[in-house]
């Protein structure tokens, strides 16, 4: 069996040392060793989604990542999107509305729409859809997750005209 | 004189309210936050010291005898403690366990769970390894040696009914209307249910429709993997922490096969990412106590995705014949049908649902269903909302559409001239109470979808109904006022959709205070009495109910203590909302419960149910689709989902039962499918390969909610989950036909079958 090998990231805004093995991934590192359950694994493979983390600005399915490629690597997870204990307006609007039934997609939701936002405010309808297939949900019939993102948009703005 | 029975009195019935200050509202759901900041813990997060992890040796054959297993070399790998088999399991006892929805026979139950003697399907678990860590594990199932003896399989149904097909279980014989066969068979069950008198009904026809259809296996498909986490003490007592639909089922299940009495096992239920019937069978909670008890360390079991698709209960792929008749002016006098439902590799599918929401949506004087359980080399086939009648919606729906279409009829004009109502006796010889499909349909001919025009070449417009019965059963739960004014209260049913809320709104309607002011938990099975699956579309109704009950047992017991401070008798207290009052002096629920406990005993109350009756959901669907002639693709261009749910309590969470029904039924519809090669294993058991919606792959689902109050509940509510997954299929079939001119009788309708038919119109 390969040795375990040490790698520095920043996780969450703070440098994290951990060792891993070559085959584990940044997902089972961020879930097992650094308990940041937050990214779900659903399929393992890169197709549900529900693992997207942001890694160096982008989101990425952290299943597919492994962790010795996570070296110098600037990471994001679920658990900081919500900062000095209030929730994100993404976050607030899925609530609002109700963009979740199991919940357990909803991380992953989360990231990917938060970085979509980041990068295109004014996403389309089918802009958001476009970069939410990445992620499945298979309780909601993505009607209201697409909605919590467009009102998200909205609230945004709202904010900035003010 | 009558000879009826008289009906039995109801214990509960509508209050006939219709000024709600809670119900109706949109609260944000109690676990929100947790569950939009990652800290909800579902079972694979969920950890214990000296935890190890387990993985399961899963058969590569359909169809094979397990000639011998050599678990030698695995056992002495390092770092594996423990490895089991069906030797490991106790003997299992050919014995039906009654778990609420449904029976299960524990020998065919054991024999899932680990393969005893003989794999019934690819992915039939086999051997199971706990290690130190997952990656151990999963090098050691490689190391186990399993010697088998090939068997010709049989995935299609009608195949595996033959006489000279292989057979599964030589200890089968069908039940054949309660008469058993001699010989073995893959048929476990026919059943018939009848009504009229179908020749003469048939005789009176103008107009008679009949069709073959055909669908596919599909999966569930919930987001979460299965998983388990057991502790087995050594007094003993067996803790499980798991994915679970219902935490006394799973306790129940996993006693019975382990031969402990269910007080010896606790189930926690953890956050649940999805179930849709796929999570009320045990899977990996036997075997994850299994290993625990053999390793004395506790246990980890969670399934990889190919696991799910390979190793757990789809729902079935099956053959229907439907034949209806109607006269000329549109009424439909008889219906026949003959359906063949794959029951997987152990009897006890969902042919019986299937044979009674066959007919279920209209008034037919003449009907008759036969309906066949039947074994084949698919994993055992488990509820998928609204188990079975999807099926029998595609066909019939179809076919109403055919019928209305040679008519010359509005296809929601003749449905409405059908459609089953208070008094209609089903074919199976239940008469419906108080329904709402009528309203329903003319909702969805009144909205604005229907009343707008398709205008685009290759665009066409479907609809079709659905229903479901809604069941019951049993639900407790507890409650507690807290000196703030604020409730604890405490469920057995397993929150996969925002039921926590729901019937934390009906206790707080009740008791007059903000929906906020309840704090809903749902606790393990040591600490609230017997609850029934989540499952059924009941939890809202019928746990519901018990929240409903138990708000008043905690309004009873605050009149008691107002009545103490104020020296009265109880009845003279008067209740409005949340204020308690007696001749001139009044007390908030709040003000209250901060005395309540100085004068008398703490105010704590139970409630525990068990509603012997349906609720009759009812759904209509219209799509708008564009066929491309070229690729045979269908985009979905608009789609409103219509449905009386009763009374909605929280319309949000409604709503998206509905959406999420319909696109669950799209991909029914459009693509999912389990492909098997020619020697029977399935070759797409991926999120890739088993092709279930995107969001790039849906419009918006527009929704519109009917509430026809349920007479049996006192807010009206009936079950929401299951109808919105039945119409789908045949809205978009009917849809494609209009807009393509083919028929499309197999599901699904995928690019290659589609361009199929119509190059070959």
């Amino acid at each position: 069996m390969a040795k375990k090998q040490v790698v520095t990231s920043t996780i969450n805004g703070e440098e994290v040392q951990f060792l891993c093995k070559p085959q584990q991934s940044l997902l089972e590192i961020l879930r097992d060793e650094l308990d940041l359950t937050g990214a779900k694994e659903g399929c393992n493979n890169g197709n549900c989604g529900a693992c997207t983390v942001m890694l160096n600005g982008h989101p990425v399915n952290s299943c597919l990542v492994l962790s010795v490629e996570a070296e110098g690597a600037e990471i994001t997870t679920v658990e900081a999107i919500a900062e000095g204990g209030e929730l994100h307006p993404l976050q607030q609007c899925f609530l609002e509305d109700a963009a979740l039934q199991c919940g357990i997609c909803t991380p992953g939701f989360l990231v990917t729409a938060k970085a979509l936002l980041e990068k295109n405010p004014d996403a389309s309808e089918h802009d958001i859809r476009f970069n939410l297939a990445n992620n499945l949900c298979r309780c909601t019939g993505y009607d209201k997750i697409v909605k919590a993102v467009q009102n998200c948009q909205t609230k945004n703005k709202e904010a900035v005209s003010q | 004189m009558s000879t009826e029975t008289p009906e039995k009195p109801k214990t509960e019935v509508f209050l006939g309210k219709t000024d709600y200050k809670v119900i109706g509202t949109r609260p944000i759901r109690h676990d929100g936050a947790d569950k939009v900041t990652g800290k909800a813990i579902y079972t694979a997060d969920f950890k214990l010291p000296g935890m190890l992890h387990g993985a399961i040796l899963r058969s590569p054959h359909p169809h094979a005898n397990i000639k011998s297993i050599d678990t030698s070399a695995a056992e002495a790998m390092d770092g594996v403690t423990a490895v089991i088999t069906a030797a490991d399991m106790p003997g299992l006892k050919d014995k039906n366990a009654n778990l609420g929805e449904g029976s299960v026979n524990l020998l065919d139950l054991g024999s899932n769970v680990l393969a005893h003697g003989k794999v019934l399907y690819r992915g039939h678990a086999v051997a199971a390894v706990a290690a130190k860590t997952i990656h151990i594990a999963q090098e050691a199932i490689k190391h186990i040696k399993v010697e088998y003896e090939e068997l010709p399989a049989v995935t299609w149904v009608l195949d595996a009914m033959k006489e000279d097909a292989p057979i599964l279980l030589d200890r089968v014989r069908t039940d054949d209307m309660g008469k058993m066969s001699e010989s073995p068979t893959n048929i476990a069950k026919h059943i018939r249910f009848e009504k009229g008198n179908i020749e003469e009904g048939f005789s009176q026809c103008d107009l008679v429709i009949e069709k073959e259809f055909r669908t596919e296996t599909v999966h569930q498909g919930y987001i979460e993997p299965h998983a388990s986490v057991a502790a087995w003490n050594e007094d003993g007592h067996l803790k499980i922490w798991t994915a679970t639909q219902g935490s006394f089922t799973a306790r129940q299940q996993t006693a019975e096969l382990l031969e402990l009495p269910v007080s010896k096992v606790t189930v926690t239920p953890c956050e649940i990412g999805g179930g849709f019937g796929g999570k009320i069978a045990v899977y990996t909670e036997p075997i994850a106590a299994m290993l625990s008890q053999k390793s004395g360390r506790p246990v980890k079991v969670t399934m990889q995705r190919n696991e799910v698709f390979e190793g757990t209960g789809p729902t079935p792929g099956s053959y229907m014949k439907v034949k209806l008749g109607a006269t000329n002016d549109g009424k439909l006098v008889a219906g026949e049908a003959w359906l063949a439902y794959d029951a997987g590799a152990f009897p006890g599918g969902v042919i019986g649902p299937g044979c009674m929401c066959v007919f279920s949506c209209y008034d037919i004087e003449h009907a008759k269903v036969d309906g066949y359980d039947v074994l084949l080399n698919k994993p055992k086939t488990q509820a998928y909302r609204a188990p079975g009648s999807t099926h029998v919606a595609f066909a019939v729906e179809s076919i109403v559409d055919e019928i209305a279409e040679k008519l010359g009829r509005d296809p929601v004009d003749l449905r409405i001239q059908n459609a089953a109502k208070e008094g209609t006796v089903r074919v199976d010889g239940l008469k419906y109470p108080r329904i709402g499909l009528i309203e329903t349909l003319e909702a969805l001919k009144n909205s604005d979808h229907y009343q707008s025009k398709l205008e685009g070449p290759n665009q066409g417009r479907g609809i079709a109904c659905g229903f479901w019965f809604n069941i019951g059963l049993k639900s407790s739960v507890t409650a507690t006022v807290n000196a703030d004014g604020m409730v604890n209260l405490i469920e057995g049913s397993t929150d996969i959709g925002g039921t926590r809320t729901s019937i934390a709104m009906q206790f707080a309607e009740t008791l007059g205070i903000p929906a906020e002011d309840v704090i809903p938990q749902v606790a393990d099975t040591d600490s609230i009495g017997y609850t029934d699956v989540t499952g059924g579309s009941r939890v809202t109704f019928s746990t519901g109910l018990a929240a409903y009950k138990c708000a008043l047992d905690i309004q009873d017991q605050l009149r008691t203590r107002a009545a103490e401070l104020w020296d009265c008798e109880p009845e003279n207290v008067t209740i409005e909302e949340d204020v308690y009052s007696h001749n001139g002096d009044s007390m908030t629920f709040k003000e209250l419960a901060a005395k309540a406990c100085q004068v008398g005993d703490p105010v704590a109350g139970s409630a525990t149910v068990s509603p012997d009756c349906f609720t009759n959901g009812f759904a209509a669907h219209l799509a708008d689709v564009e066929v491309d002639p070229d690729t045979g693709k269908v985009t979905i261009l608009r789609y409103t989902a219509v449905q009386d749910a009763g009374k909605a309590i929280h319309p949000s969470y409604v709503e998206g039962q509905m959406q999420g029904g319909a696109v669950q039924g799209i991909g029914w519809a459009l693509n999912e499918e389990y492909f098997y090669d020619d020697k029977g294993s399935m070759k797409n058991a991926s999120f890739l390969d088993y092709r279930m919606p995107t969001c790039l792959d849906v419009p918006m689902i527009e929704t519109i909610i009917v509430e026809v109050p349920n007479p049996d509940h006192p807010y009206g509510v009936r079950g929401v989950g299951e109808p919105p997954i039945c119409p789908p299929p045949a809205a978009i079939a009917n849809a494609i036909y209009h807009a393509a001119g083919v028929r499309m009788t197999q599901l699904p309708i995928s690019p290659p079958k589609l361009w199929k038919a119509i190059s070959e119109k």
